[in-house]
């Protein structure tokens, strides 16, 4: 594939300003959310909704901030694959801490 | 100034172009990339440990929700906000360098200097109170962090949740300590990165440093946005 030096401007893509201040407002607005929220009890529903916000909150500043809406698809890839792994991380270690006694277990047999 | 920035049309340099790249938005292509594949194993890092607070917190409930009433959620609050505010100027920073903005880059720069400063300053004095000999506030219990004999004491009505308290102690001082040394290499780096924009090295065409430091700084952020909310927050209803 041929590259051209003047194509380097057409790859650029300049987010304006505004958009920043917005994603500022709603990661501000998302943080009271989350501190009002975490008084209220919710009952195992309070984790669920800490990190809902939390994940929210990350995907503004991953695409926004950090340009990934507009990055290239190898770099989609990279990072994907990234939260990828800490999602397999994450499952398979707590589907075993997470469901220990939910069935008993055989009795020994020696 | 790297040298060899010829095109392989012969011909004119490009400044800041090293040769085994065609073009700047190669160029920046292969830094941003480069970068995003450091953050991944950066990911992981951190997850590993929030991987053992969930388990932990599971196993230990009632010691992690005594622990974490303990922390100051204010100050935690506040250094969120903090941190917010920082990843912005990092972004207008960011936006400055695209658009050739000299002087607003520098100003976004030293805001961001000044608020990352902030943060620490505010987690010092969290940990030094934390440090002291501390007693729990709904009750005659006693939570002492290392006192002269044995870490982590718990005396009083707490007595019994000992064990989940001190895990509780001994993931938040990992997971924000090792937050908080990534925040000190991140000042680090920005007081070069400051110091290239002052001496005006930075151009529309060339302000990947820029672009790779605001990416290293937003991540910091984004592991914040995740400790906040479980250290300070997920055990204060009821």
């Amino acid at each position: 594939m041929a590259f051209h030096p003047q194509d380097a401007e057409h790859h650029e893509h300049i987010i304006p300003t505004k958009v920043y201040y917005a994603i500022f407002a709603a990661l501000m607005v998302l943080t009271v959310i989350t501190v009002a929220v975490a008084w209220v009890d919710l009952g195992f529903l309070n984790i669920i909704v800490a990190l809902g916000v939390a994940v929210f909150k990350a995907s503004l500043v991953v695409l926004y901030f950090m340009h990934v809406r507009y990055a290239s698809r190898l770099t989609w890839v990279v990072v994907g694959s990234g939260f990828f792994w800490l999602l397999i991380l994450l499952t398979i270690t707590l589907s075993d801490y997470l469901t220990r006694g939910w069935m008993p277990a055989p009795p020994l047999v020696h | 100034m790297p040298e060899a920035a010829v095109t392989h049309h012969g011909g004119h340099a490009i400044p800041r172009l090293q040769h085994h790249f065609d073009t700047m938005a190669q160029q920046k292509e292969a830094a941003t990339l480069g970068m995003w594949v450091f953050l991944v194993t950066e990911i992981l890092f951190f997850g590993g440990m929030f991987c053992a607070y969930m388990i932990y917190r599971m196993w230990h409930y009632d010691g992690f929700v005594a622990a974490s009433r303990e922390l100051d959620l204010a100050l935690g609050a506040v250094n969120t906000a903090v941190l917010i505010g920082s990843s912005l100027t990092v972004a207008l920073g960011v936006h400055a360098a695209q658009t050739g903005k000299q002087r607003q880059l520098v100003w976004m720069l030293v805001a961001t200097l000044v608020l990352g400063v902030t943060f620490l300053v505010i987690k010092y004095f969290e940990y030094s109170s934390k440090l002291e000999l501390h007693e729990a506030h709904h009750a005659a219990a006693m939570i002492r962090l290392f006192p002269a004999a044995g870490w982590f004491e718990v005396t009083g009505e707490l007595a019994p949740l000992a064990s989940g308290i001190r895990l509780f102690m001994v993931l938040y001082f990992a997971m924000t300590g090792m937050h908080a040394i990534h925040m000190i290499i991140g000042i680090g780096i920005l007081a070069v990165i400051l110091w290239m924009a002052i001496k005006g090295e930075f151009t529309p065409q060339w302000y990947a440093p820029v672009e790779i430091f605001g990416l290293y700084w937003h991540f910091v952020d984004i592991v914040w946005i995740f400790l906040f909310p479980l250290l300070y927050l997920v055990n204060r209803h009821g």
